[in-house]
């Protein structure tokens, strides 16, 4: 395992250009995470257009690794549905479970057709004390989902 | 430059292949790693002399006995404490420190009273105080660190009024290696009427260190960052102090009578020693103690010093290294921390970590401290005995490595 293959271009791409960056005023939903541990933090905004996701805006401090898995997140939830952006969630975790190799949920023979650029993120699986970094931004997701329920 | 490089067969980890590199250890601040003679020592003490101490009538237990209370010696040796009742056993140097906030604090503190703490402390020299003055009402105030991450006596008055009960600060930031003049803050603020509580967990295994020439109240530090084991550090007190003091911890072995009304407590040190003690660690301690004494703390602190000075003029190579830490070698120790352009400590840590060699990366158990660096964490290299500037030409490969990966210039 080179550890290329943990910085992949894209990875480095998305840390050092983060996508949706900024602040929602009175968004639908929000939410705050960050691993006590390393220090890594990230606050998420939503705003919904009925059940879809009208805009996203994310910030917050850290690793490559997080703030990379947070930056492609953000691109992949815009214009879902929150069934959608649940199944995204199942399908990130079945991918970055150590348990299952190769990684679950993914097609072998279509790179990034499922996660797209967050398939890249696989390389992660090979850095088990990294996967809370990666994890970081979709448990957010998660709270900002439960967070518009709770509205 | 002075050569210690013949210790290192007594440290059976470096042996060790990390990602079939070989291992190169950076970060005994955290940690150190042990030394043959002290892992042997608590062997020895399990499979032949092991029994619980201060009660049995029976050679076992007295031999155990007898090993605890020599290593309790052998401490109070090596700070040269006028007495080993001076010295008490603690799980480390944070139960050292919380029990002096909490057995001297709760009873000396007050509405009105102030602490005065440093912006450098790690937590457990700041959050103990914090917890004592919410239950007091005590008043927490911090002596900042100056913008060459030292600090300053000069600027100790200023902060020193009627109503500052107590003063506790470092003997040595495990974030920036600032060693700061603890005699001239120890007197200052003694003079002031303020309680004086210094945090040696890096310092003791760094420098030589007095604690009647510190002049200083209460002195806590850890066995594990002085190639002794976990779960054993020591209070030392002045000996009225401790006299005076309540326990923070009620239970077997610290008490001198129990009735169902009420208790008595032992003498000191071991009224503030409840429960059975870490033994086999204790005696791992005496034995650490005696390997840092072979070697001499002012050798051991001349081959950090230059192993320092080493690292800082090779780091200084790198372009993107920004170093938090005082600019003068007499006011720091061998703890590094430093930022690598845009690239998260983080992942410098796991690059490095495929290069064999361990540092660590985060805000170091100091968040306010790091705050105050402006950055969300730092890279971190720390030196023992058993390092050389081998240790750091890898580093320097390493970070060279780090470089290319990210593509920083």
């Amino acid at each position: 395992m080179s550890i290329e293959e943990l910085y992949r271009e894209v990875i480095l791409d998305h840390y050092r250009n983060p996508r949706n960056r900024g602040v929602i005023d009175h968004p639908d939903a929000h939410a705050e995470g960050n691993n006590p541990l390393c220090g890594d933090e990230l606050t998420l905004d939503l705003r919904f257009d009925g059940d879809r996701v009208a805009e996203v805006a994310i910030r917050g401090q850290g690793c490559s690794i997080s703030q990379s898995s947070a930056s492609m997140m953000s691109q992949a939830i815009e214009g879902k549905t929150t069934g959608e952006i649940l199944d995204l969630i199942a399908s990130f975790k079945a991918m970055m479970d150590i348990e299952t190799a190769p990684p679950a949920g993914l097609d072998p023979d279509r790179p990034g057709a499922i996660l797209g650029d967050l398939e890249a993120l696989q390389g992660v699986r090979k850095f088990p004390v990294r996967i809370k970094c990666a994890y970081l931004a979709w448990t957010t997701l998660a709270e900002a989902l439960r967070d518009r329920d709770d509205r | 430059m002075i050569d210690l490089s013949h210790l290192r067969p007594d440290f059976p980890v470096l042996q060790r292949r990390i990602h079939g590199k070989p291992l190169v250890f950076l970060d005994s601040a955290a940690s150190s790693q042990k030394p043959a003679p002290v892992l042997d020592v608590m062997d020895a003490v399990y499979r032949t002399h092991y029994a619980n101490v201060h009660r049995g009538a029976y050679l076992l237990s007295e031999e155990s006995t007898t090993a605890y209370e020599e290593a309790r010696g052998k401490v109070a040796r090596f700070i040269n404490a006028s007495s080993r009742a001076e010295v008490v056993f603690t799980r480390g140097a944070t139960t050292a420190l919380n029990t002096v906030a909490f057995g001297w604090g709760m009873d000396h503190l007050s509405v009105g009273d102030k602490i005065l703490l440093t912006t450098m402390e790690h937590h457990s020299n700041m959050v103990p105080w914090q917890m004592v003055a919410r239950r007091t009402g005590a008043e927490l105030v911090y002596l900042p660190m100056t913008h060459d991450y030292r600090l300053d006596a000069d600027r100790l008055p200023e902060f020193l009024d009627e109503r500052v009960k107590v003063v506790a600060f470092t003997g040595m930031s495990n974030v920036t290696g600032t060693m700061p003049p603890v005699a001239d803050i120890a007197r200052i603020a003694r003079n002031h009427g303020a309680l004086v509580v210094v945090d040696a967990a890096q310092l003791v295994t760094h420098a030589p260190v007095d604690v009647q020439k510190l002049g200083v109240d209460f002195m806590a530090f850890s066995g594990h960052k002085m190639l002794g084991p976990t779960g054993i550090g020591a209070l030392w007190g002045r000996p009225s102090l401790l006299e005076e003091m309540e326990p923070f911890e009620g239970g077997g072995e610290m008490i001198s009578d129990v009735r169902l009304e009420g208790s008595t407590w032992a003498p000191v040190p071991h009224k503030f020693e409840a429960g059975t003690p870490p033994i086999v660690q204790a005696i791992g301690l005496g034995a650490a103690v005696d390997y840092l004494e072979k070697i001499g703390m002012k050798s051991v602190r001349q081959h950090e010093r230059e192993l320092t000075e080493y690292a800082l003029s090779r780091l200084a190579e790198l372009p993107p290294v920004r170093v938090f830490g005082p600019p003068h070698i007499e006011e720091r120790g061998g703890v590094i921390s430093f930022a690598f352009g845009d690239v998260h400590p983080h992942d410098v840590a796991t690059i490095l970590d495929q290069e064999g060699i361990a540092v660590r990366a985060g805000h170091h158990c100091a968040k306010p401290l790091t705050r105050a660096l402006g950055v969300p964490a730092t890279t971190r290299v720390s030196f023992q005995v058993y390092n050389t500037k081998d240790d750091v030409d890898a580093l320097i490969v390493g970070l060279r490595r780090v470089q290319e990966v990210f593509r920083v210039d």
